[in-house]
């Protein structure tokens, strides 16, 4: 249920007296109410799901996480961990 | 794209499931609510990667597959009215109900359209004053917020040809009934990470709590995934039980609040009848008393259409984690993508499709 | 070829006594004979054209002859990109050249709603006359009809094309081996994205264009370097899924297919993950997917990447002997998953 995309608000008015959006997704554009995210700002990154944003992206947590990830891997690496995804020789299972 | 690449490298996925390898000591049985994630899962053939000691089962929160064959007959009726707009996300329109779907009544030449917002679908009401344009309103939190701001705007904005066709479900209530069922085999939840984004998820932890079980709030990505499914072990090994957000960049504690608010303004909780599972009582939205007029069941006067499914579809018990698609007797045979019985079937997300297009046959490589 | 307004200013919609199309226009009368003379033959002049007999009448070089047609009814008639008059030169020119074989003529029939503004019908015209130039094909006959208002959409266009084979090709969707290379001339799922983009109900501002473009001359080049190219196909409608799909039974063989090797324009993207829809199902119309003996692969890949249409070429998977039948796409996690053809037409989801 409920596909929700991040996209970066690149422009902020008001339509029909809501506040209103365009957002940006790599490249394609589309409008998106605002209403839920009163606080959002230009260039921030927000989730939107069948045309209304409905969570601003904590980009820090975001980037933590993945620098943590990224460390991990490092660390384990150095360590002489193989990080390759395997190849999977077997059949999936049907179950 | 950002925010949504980085949570497909394979190179965390890997690093995630060695961890997820390195904790399981024990077999689990971990239920992913969401269809998103069920497609998800499929798609990117997680369930392939995953320790045998894991069995992911497909939860039931996949608006197409749980909306009751009734609802989609009130649908077709309304949307068989020659001064009818009727606008739906595209989902719905492929749903069979008892005799054809709302594809075929387009082709009988009533005006069915396909809307990306709820707030399309009420440009059109302004732009088409002389005829009523109603809104199929389904789907689960994440989608009420905007349904509900559609009614809002109608009221203030008075337009008075829309109305909305409301079919609205929410989680918490399915997932203590899955839990509180006799043949309950699920041991923690994959929390439905965009209905949190809305809802917070303070509502689970007195579910966690009275059923003892890990409730991990996830994102969609094989990566988020993975982390989910790590987060729920880890609780479940150590014994542990509660809530854990995996989705922390989408979602807090308490939610949407702005969000929250109009929801409450314009529905009201009400009992609801899950296709495939039954009446869960006070497991849905309908509209307030003050915004009855906007209600598309009462203006068309088609509450009174009820309906009976196909004997052969287990869908109930699939959504229920009870069984896999390909327990199904009629799976894949009577019952395919093209020639659905059950609306699990239908949804690209359903389980039953998904394990048609994804798995259904074997697969040799080199 | 995208129409554009100055090429619409050298060529100034001729003059008549109508704005829009009449019940008249196809009645075979005066302003039928007049359609035909100030809006057909000047776009499409040529010398088979111009006795406007009844038929045809062509010589054709010896060898195999390819025929294809196609209809054309695509809404909107203008997108970005291009419109229905290049889509139906370069849509029906494909299916002929992926036989191998070199489109030389094209029919054209056209169903006109009355009330057609002629502006309208003049720059798909134009379209066409550049479309059919830029693929080196002739327009050599046609048909005009007119129907009432409401019972078709602008207007439709059906065209039929005609080409010649040279003899050493045997090039066919089920002549693919195991061992073969699949090999992808560029991004895919431009033409659909843009179409979808442009959609009534869906608010979308964007640069994403069709491809539609002839692929005449990159198959040229594809034959020239490797004339033992087994099956060539354009995946139009149905997407890149539908053409394998259609390889892989007609052949009686496996596709496995590499998810990360799949050329995709992120803006496409974009809109693909918004709208919930499998870029791998989404109609490409400037696009080929070749199976190649794996000893000319690397060859051919390289002729492909020297023409324009096949700048962003890539070897996309091979052809296997196991899974025969079937298209599997190995993910970028390692596991793999069967890619099916689509039910229909995707529609626009949220969950």
């Amino acid at each position: 249920m409920c596909l929700a995309i991040p996209g970066k608000v690149v422009r902020i008015f008001e339509k029909h007296g809501l506040k209103t959006g365009i957002i940006d997704y790599g490249g394609v554009q589309n409008e998106a109410c605002l209403v839920y995210v009163p606080e959002i700002e230009l260039g921030q990154y927000t989730v939107v799901h069948a045309g209304f944003a409905i969570s601003v992206i904590r980009e820090d947590e975001a980037r933590e996480k993945l620098a943590a990830w990224q460390d991990a891997i490092d660390t384990a690496q150095k360590n002489g961990v193989d990080f390759t995804i395997p190849r999977n020789d077997s059949p999936p299972e049907l179950n | 794209m950002k925010f949504l690449d980085e949570f497909r490298n394979p190179q965390i996925a890997c690093q995630l499931l060695q961890e997820i390898a390195a904790t399981v000591t024990k077999d689990w049985v971990i239920m992913e609510i969401c269809g998103g994630q069920t497609h998800s899962i499929l798609r990117n053939g997680i369930d392939q990667l995953l320790p045998p000691h894991i069995s992911l089962v497909h939860g039931p929160g996949c608006p197409v597959c749980v909306t009751p064959l009734e609802m989609i007959d009130q649908a077709i009726a309304i949307a068989s009215r020659p001064d009818v707009i009727f606008t739906s996300f595209g989902d719905m329109l492929r749903v069979p109900g008892s005799e054809k779907d709302l594809l075929q009544v387009k082709s009988e030449g009533f005006d069915v359209r396909t809307v990306y917002s709820p707030l399309d679908a009420l440009e059109l009401a302004r732009e088409n004053r002389e005829k009523e344009v109603v809104f199929f309103a389904v789907g689960f939190e994440t989608t009420a917020p905007g349904n509900a701001m559609a009614v809002r705007q109608a009221a203030r904005k008075k337009i008075s040809n829309f109305s909305i066709l409301v079919s609205h479900v929410t989680v918490p209530p399915a997932m203590e009934a899955l839990l509180s069922s006799p043949e309950n085999r699920v041991q923690g939840y994959l929390a439905a990470g965009h209905v949190c984004a809305i809802m917070g998820w303070w509502e689970y932890e007195p579910i966690a709590e009275k059923f003892r079980i890990p409730i991990v709030p996830t994102g969609f990505e094989p990566v988020d995934i993975l982390e989910g499914i790590l987060l729920i072990i880890q609780m479940l090994e150590a014994g542990e039980y509660g809530v854990k957000n995996q989705y922390n960049r989408t979602v807090n504690r308490e939610g949407n609040e702005s969000a929250q608010r109009v929801i409450r303004e314009i529905f009201q909780k009400t009992d609801r009848n899950w296709r495939g599972i039954g009446t869960i009582p006070a497991s849905g939205f309908c509209l307030r008393s003050e915004y009855a007029q906007f209600d598309a069941a009462r203006r068309f006067s088609v509450d009174h259409i009820q309906t009976r499914e196909s004997p052969n579809c287990i869908s109930g018990l699939v959504l229920q984690g009870l069984k896999k698609p390909t327990e199904c007797p009629v799976f894949g045979k009577e019952c395919t993508p093209a020639q659905p019985l059950g609306a699990t079937m239908v949804s690209s997300e359903g389980a039953c499709a998904a394990y048609y297009q994804h798995q259904h046959i074997k697969v040799t490589t080199e | 070829m995208s129409v554009k307004i100055p090429e619409a200013l050298t060529c100034p919609i001729p003059k008549t006594d109508y704005d829009t199309i009449q019940m008249a226009h196809g009645a075979g009368g005066r302003l039928s004979a007049e359609l035909v003379e100030k809006f057909f033959l000047p776009r499409f002049r040529n010398a088979i054209l111009e006795k406007l007999d009844d038929q045809a009448v062509i010589d054709l070089p010896p060898g195999r002859v390819a025929i294809s047609t196609d209809s054309f009814v695509v809404s909107p008639i203008f997108f970005p990109g291009g419109d229905i008059g290049d889509l139906a030169v370069n849509g029906t020119v494909n299916d002929v050249a992926m036989s191998g074989a070199k489109p030389r003529y094209l029919t054209a029939g056209f169903i006109l709603e009355e009330g057609l503004p002629l502006e309208v019908l003049h720059r798909v015209l134009l379209s066409m006359e550049a479309a059919a130039s830029r693929a080196g094909v002739n327009i050599i006959t046609g048909d005009t009809k007119v129907v009432e208002r409401g019972h078709c959409d602008n207007l439709f266009i059906n065209t039929t094309g005609i080409g010649v084979i040279a003899t050493h090709l045997n090039i066919s969707a089920g002549n693919l081996k195991p061992g073969d290379k699949i090999l992808l001339s560029g991004t895919i799922a431009d033409h659909g994205a843009a179409i979808l983009t442009t959609r009534k109900g869906l608010s979308f501002s964007s640069e994403l264009t069709s491809d539609t473009a002839p692929l005449n001359g990159l198959v040229e080049a594809m034959t020239t370097i490797c004339p033992e190219i087994h099956a060539l196909r354009d995946p139009t409608r149905g997407g890149v899924a539908m053409t394998l799909n259609e390889f892989a039974r007609a052949s009686h063989v496996g596709i496995l297919i590499h998810e990360e090797r799949i050329p995709i324009q992120s803006g496409v993207r974009g809109a693909c993950e918004i709208l919930g829809l499998d870029p791998l199902l989404v109609a490409n119309e400037g696009k080929l997917i070749a199976s190649v003996p794996p000893e000319a692969a690397d060859e051919v890949l390289a002729a492909m990447r020297q023409h324009p249409l096949g700048r962003n070429a890539v070897e996309l998977g091979e052809v296997t002997a196991e899974n025969t039948g079937l298209v599997v796409m190995r993910t970028a996690l390692g596991t793999h998953r069967i890619v099916d053809v689509p039910l229909g037409e995707q529609l626009p989801r949220i969950c």
